[in-house]
C-alpha cells in the first residue's frame, strides 16, 4: 500500500505512542490505524491506558513520545484542526444540567463554528436520531442516565465529525439502555459513515465493533476483528471441576500435551475439539471430575489468554477512587 | 499485523483560518459568556438572596456604627456625611468584588460537573473560555452591585443621572478587575475544597482592606501598604467618590480620596491600575487553560 492510500483509507494512525505520568508509564508504544467507517473498539481493564490514549486522539493530553494523527491532522501539532473533525462523548457527563436540551446543543453548534443557517435544523436532526425530540425544552437535570447519554451521543454529532469518540459510553446504563444506545450507534455508521473509536471494558459491546484492539498495561496485545481473535484460542474452552486439581493438571498435561489454567478453583483447557476431549478426559483421569463445560471462545478466553489475567472490575473501587484524587489533585490540564 | 513504524502523513492546516478563527474565538466568546448569564437570569431566587448581606451591613453594621460614632458625620471640603452614607458605595464595591469572584470560580463546578470538558475540546482558542468567563463574571457583577442603587434614598444619599452614567463604566472596570483574578484562580484549582481557603485568605482580606468599611487614610504603615497592594482599594475609591458627589459641594469628595505617595489619585489612573490588574489576571488564565498535560 501506498503512503496516499493509507492516508485515504486511515482516519486515525498512531506510531510509537507513548505516555508517561512522571514515573508511570501509561501508555508505552502504541501503533494503530483504524480505518474510515469502521467500529473500532479499544479493550482492556481499567487503568490498562486507554482513556490516556483516547484523551491523547483527542488533543486533551500530549504524548510522551510518538506521534499520532486523526483525520488527517497532527493531534500535537494541529489540535484546533483534529478538535473541529471529531466529536466526543465522555466517560463522565460533560452536560450543563442547569440548561435544557436544546440549549446544551446551542452551545455546541457555536463553539464548533455550525453555521447559523444550518444550527436550527442540524438541533432538530439529531435530537430526532436519538429520539429526543419531546424532551428539547427540558432541563438536562430533568433527564436520566440514558437520555443525557443518548443527549451527548447528539451532541458529539452535531458538527457532522468524521470521527465520534466515546469512552466508555454505556458505563452505568441498565442493559436494555446500552442495546438502545448500541443500536444508535450502529445507525450512525451506517448512515452517516462516522468512524466510531470507542473504549470498552464490556466483552459482550466489543463482539459488537469491527475490529478491537486489546490493550494491557499500555500496550496493544492483540488486534483483529472479534472472529480473528477468538480464533488465537485453539478451539473450544473446556471448564473443569475435580476433587484434586493439581492432580488433574498433571494428569491432563500428560494425556493430552496441553496445560490447562488455574482460574477461580476450576481448570481451563483449550482444544480443538470439546466434544472428543470430554468422554476421553471422564475415563481417563484418576481424580474424580465434578463438573465439565465448555463453549465457543469469547473475547474474555482471548483476553486471559493473552494477558494471562482476566478482565475483570475488581481494581474498579481503588481506580475511581485514584480517578476522583486526580480531579481533585492532580495536575494541569 | 504489521506493524510501520514510518511516519505519518499529515495534513497543514488551510490558511484561510485566520479570519475565521477571530470570528470563532468571538463567537465562543459571546456564548461563554452568555451561558453564565442565562444560567445567573434563571436563578433569580440567588440574585434576591444575595442582596440579604449587604442589606445586613448597611442597615445593621452601618446604623450600629453610625450610632456608636455618635451619629458621627464625616466633614469633608464644606460637606458631611453620616457613616451609613460613607460606607453604602463600599457596600456596593462588596456585592461587586464577591459576585466578581464568585461569578468567575463558578469555572470550578463546570469543572467538577464535567461541562468544562465540553468547553476545553472545543475547536476553539482558549483564551475565548477566560475571556467569556471573566466577562460573564463581570456582568453578574455589576448588576448584583448595581441593583443595590435603589437603596440610594433609604441612606439618604443622592444620585444624579451623571454619577450613575460615570459609575457605570468603574463599577465594571472592577467587575472585571475581580472576575480576572476569579478566573486566574478557576484555571487552577481542581475541586471546590479549595474555595474555602480562596474566600478566607483573599476575598476577605481584599474586602477588609479596600477601604469599603473605612477610611484609608491615617492607617498604620503596615496596613497602607497593604491596603495599597489591595486591588479592590482602587475600585472602592472612584465608587464612593462617585456616589457621593452629587451629595456633596464639587471637589469635596477628593477630600477622603484614596493618595499614593502623598497624592489623591486620579480616578481615571484608578480605573487604568485595575485594567491593567485584570489583564495580568487574564493573562494568566489564558496560558493556565491553553496548557495541555
Amino acid at each position: 500500500m501506498t503512503d496516499g492510500d493509507r492516508a485515504r483509507e486511515s482516519v486515525i494512525e498512531a506510531r510509537g505512542l507513548t505516555k508517561r505520568f512522571g514515573e508511570l508509564e501509561a501508555v508505552k508504544g502504541i501503533d494503530l490505524d483504524v480505518r474510515r467507517g469502521e467500529i473500532f473498539g479499544f479493550l482492556g481493564p481499567n487503568g490498562a491506558g486507554k482513556s490516556t490514549t483516547i484523551n491523547i486522539l483527542c488533543t486533551l493530553m500530549r504524548p510522551t513520545a510518538g506521534s499520532a494523527s486523526v483525520a488527517g491532522f497532527d493531534v500535537d501539532r494541529h489540535p484546533s484542526e483534529v478538535r473541529a473533525r471529531i466529536g466526543l462523548v465522555f466517560q463522565d457527563p460533560s452536560l450543563d444540567a442547569q440548561l435544557t436540551a436544546r440549549e446544551n446543543l446551542e452551545f455546541h453548534a457555536f463553539v464548533y463554528s455550525v453555521p447559523a443557517a444550518e444550527r436550527a435544523s442540524r438541533i432538530g436532526e439529531v435530537l430526532e436520531m436519538v429520539e429526543l425530540t419531546d424532551r428539547a425544552n427540558s432541563m438536562v437535570m430533568t433527564f436520566s442516565g440514558g437520555m443525557k447519554r443518548r443527549l451527548e451521543i447528539a451532541r458529539g454529532m452535531l458538527h457532522t465529525p468524521e470521527v465520534l469518540f466515546l469512552d466508555e459510553p454505556t458505563i452505568g446504563l441498565d442493559p436494555q439502555t446500552r442495546r438502545h444506545i448500541w443500536g444508535y450507534l450502529r445507525g450512525l455508521r451506517d448512515t452517516a459513515g462516522v468512524t466510531l473509536f470507542m473504549t470498552t471494558h464490556y466483552m459482550d459491546e466489543a463482539e459488537e465493533c469491527d475490529r478491537i484492539a486489546i490493550i494491557d498495561g499500555g500496550r496493544i496485545v492483540a488486534l483483529g476483528t472479534p472472529s480473528e481473535l477468538k480464533a488465537l484460542v485453539g478451539g473450544d474452552v473446556v471448564t473443569i471441576a475435580t476433587a484434586d486439581n493439581v492432580i488433574a493438571a498433571a494428569e491432563i498435561q500428560q494425556l493430552f500435551q496441553v496445560e490447562p489454567l488455574v482460574d477461580d478453583g476450576s481448570l481451563r483447557v483449550e482444544v480443538p475439539d470439546a466434544a472428543g476431549f470430554i468422554p476421553r478426559l471422564v475415563r481417563e483421569t484418576t481424580v474424580e471430575v465434578r463438573s465439565v463445560s465448555f463453549h465457543r471462545p469469547s473475547l474474555d478466553d482471548v483476553f486471559l489468554k493473552l494477558t494471562g489475567h482476566a478482565i475483570r472490575d475488581e481494581g474498579a473501587g481503588a481506580n475511581d477512587m485514584m480517578r476522583m484524587f486526580g480531579r481533585a489533585w492532580g495536575g494541569r490540564r | 499485523m504489521t506493524t510501520d513504524r514510518g511516519a505519518i502523513t499529515t495534513a497543514r492546516p488551510t490558511t484561510h483560518g485566520l479570519r475565521s478563527s477571530v470570528g470563532g474565538t468571538l463567537r465562543a466568546i459571546y456564548i461563554v459568556w452568555y451561558r453564565d448569564i442565562l444560567r445567573f437570569w434563571r436563578d433569580r431566587a440567588r440574585i434576591l438572596a444575595s442582596l440579604a448581606q449587604p442589606l445586613l451591613f448597611l442597615v445593621i453594621f452601618g446604623t450600629g456604627l453610625s450610632s456608636s460614632l455618635g451619629g458621627g458625620a464625616f466633614a469633608a471640603g464644606g460637606g458631611s456625611f453620616s457613616y451609613v452614607q460613607f460606607v453604602y458605595p463600599g457596600i456596593i464595591g462588596m456585592a461587586v468584588l464577591f459576585s466578581a469572584i464568585f461569578g468567575a470560580m463558578s469555572i470550578v463546578w463546570d469543572r467538577e460537573f464535567g461541562f468544562l470538558k465540553e468547553i476545553l475540546v472545543a475547536p476553539i482558542d482558549r483564551s475565548a473560555v477566560a475571556i467569556g468567563k471573566a466577562l460573564g463574571g463581570a456582568t453578574q457583577a455589576m448588576i448584583q452591585g448595581l441593583i443595590l442603587l435603589i437603596l440610594a434614598p433609604l441612606v439618604g444619599v443622592t444620585l444624579s443621572v451623571p454619577s450613575v452614567l460615570l459609575l457605570l463604566p468603574f463599577a465594571f472596570v472592577l467587575a472585571f478587575a475581580l472576575s480576572s483574578l476569579g478566573v486566574a484562580i478557576g484555571s487552577r484549582m481542581r475541586s471546590m475544597q479549595g474555595f474555602q481557603i480562596v474566600m478566607n485568605f483573599l476575598m476577605m482580606p481584599m474586602f477588609f482592606l479596600s477601604g469599603a468599611l473605612f477610611p484609608l487614610t491615617g492607617l498604620p504603615d503596615w496596613m497602607t501598604i497593604l491596603t495599597r497592594l489591595d486591588p479592590a482599594s482602587y475600585g472602592m475609591d472612584p465608587l464612593r467618590r462617585i456616589v457621593l458627589s452629587a451629595s456633596l459641594p464639587s471637589g469635596a469628595t477628593d477630600a477622603f480620596g484614596m493618595t499614593l505617595f502623598g497624592q489623591v489619585l486620579p480616578i481615571g489612573l484608578e480605573a487604568m491600575i485595575l485594567l491593567g490588574f485584570g489583564g495580568v489576571m487574564l493573562g494568566v488564565a489564558i496560558v493556565n487553560f491553553r496548557h495541555r498535560d
